[in-house]
């Protein structure tokens, strides 16, 4: 499955939900899905599924979605058993499984092939977790997954589509925060 | 508890410090005046607060010493980088009651001041009783100028 369809599959079920992205997966998303309540800033280091629990709960009237990268969430596995004890309804966690650290010169990550993060998040408690490998089955199946009660996880296996420029400027930027600050309170 | 209560903090979030655990941590844990998130590393707790703050959810992150040194990139990124207002409560385990942390027979003591002077993060040494007073306004700046703050706890609260 091509991660820019699979971006534009979510973009139909995507209105005012909170989605926070990291590394190629958002900067594909910014381009085929611009909108303030994109949360950009993440840091590094793998934080961007704790930025979402910390979403979550402030914001339990509303739905956030998380774009994981599998090198992203192997920096943060212990938000795995965080997340999945803090038990946000509200939040739905995807990982976006290449097998690469896409911006940093494409090396493997470590277990390529052998870690499954979905077994991980199954342990850590999380309460529903599946795997999408194809885009008709992710297509049939992602309203579904998105009624689940959170924490619930999927596992994207995914490649790369289009490669959609990456902006680090703008990530980083005041206006990035700014225009989301904005937009989740008037939201 | 009174002074976080009167700054407005509704979020806990913490991994266990000796040093605050019985005179802080245990007594929040059962007040339903706060919601405890217990994180499993301390830098899951910044980008939390950090989260936290878009909508004006107060929060306070709470750990030993040890977890501020393993999170000084994530305090780095999204407290100074980004502006956010993450305040912190730090436990300086194996400090000397009553002995300046500059003092301290502890590198992992001595070396926790002037790392944060040269990250430029602002504290406050929290030691006396007296020193509480300050607590309430050090949260209430942080938020109103969305920026990072850390009360350094050098002996278990009485």
């Amino acid at each position: 499955m091509k991660r820019d369809m699979a971006l534009e599959v979510l973009k139909k079920h995507v209105t005012d939900e909170i989605v926070v992205a990291v590394y190629q997966t958002l900067f594909d998303w910014m381009a085929i899905n611009p909108r303030d309540l994109n949360y950009v800033a993440t840091g590094a280091m793998g934080q961007a599924s704790s930025h979402g629990l910390g979403l979550a709960l402030a914001n339990p009237q509303k739905e956030v979605l998380v774009f994981d990268g599998d090198g992203s969430i192997l920096m943060n596995l212990g938000s795995l058993v965080t997340i999945a004890n803090a038990e946000p309804k509200n939040l739905h966690h995807f990982i976006f499984e290449n097998g690469v650290y896409e911006v940093n010169g494409a090396h493997p990550i470590p277990g390529h092939k052998k870690v499954d993060f979905g077994a991980m998040a199954k342990a850590a408690g999380y309460r529903f977790v599946t795997v999408f490998s194809d885009i008709e089955t992710f297509e049939s199946e992602v309203t579904e997954f998105l009624k689940q009660p959170g924490p619930a996880l999927a596992v994207m296996k995914i490649k790369a589509g289009e490669a959609y420029p990456r902006d680090y400027d703008y990530i980083h930027s005041a206006l990035a925060r700014k225009q989301f600050r904005r937009a989740l309170q008037s939201s | 508890m009174e002074a976080l209560k009167q700054a407005r903090i509704q979020f806990i979030v913490s991994v266990p410090d000796i040093v605050t655990s019985n005179g802080l941590l245990w007594p929040i844990s059962k007040d339903p005046e706060f919601k405890l998130v217990r994180v499993c590393k301390e830098d899951e707790g910044v980008s939390i607060c950090g989260a936290m703050s878009y909508n004006k959810t107060r929060a306070l992150l709470l750990m030993q010493q040890t977890g501020l040194m393993d999170s000084l990139n994530a305090i780095r990124a999204i407290g100074i980088d980004y502006q956010l207002p993450i305040c912190m409560m730090v436990g300086l385990q194996g400090k000397e009651p009553h002995k300046l942390s500059s003092e301290s027979s502890s590198y992992g003591v001595r070396i926790i001041q002037p790392v944060l002077d040269a990250m430029q993060i602002p504290y406050r040494v929290i030691e006396e009783p007296e020193d509480v007073q300050h607590i309430s306004a050090d949260i209430e700046k942080a938020y109103q100028t969305s920026s990072t703050f850390i009360f350094i706890i050098g002996r278990a609260p009485v």
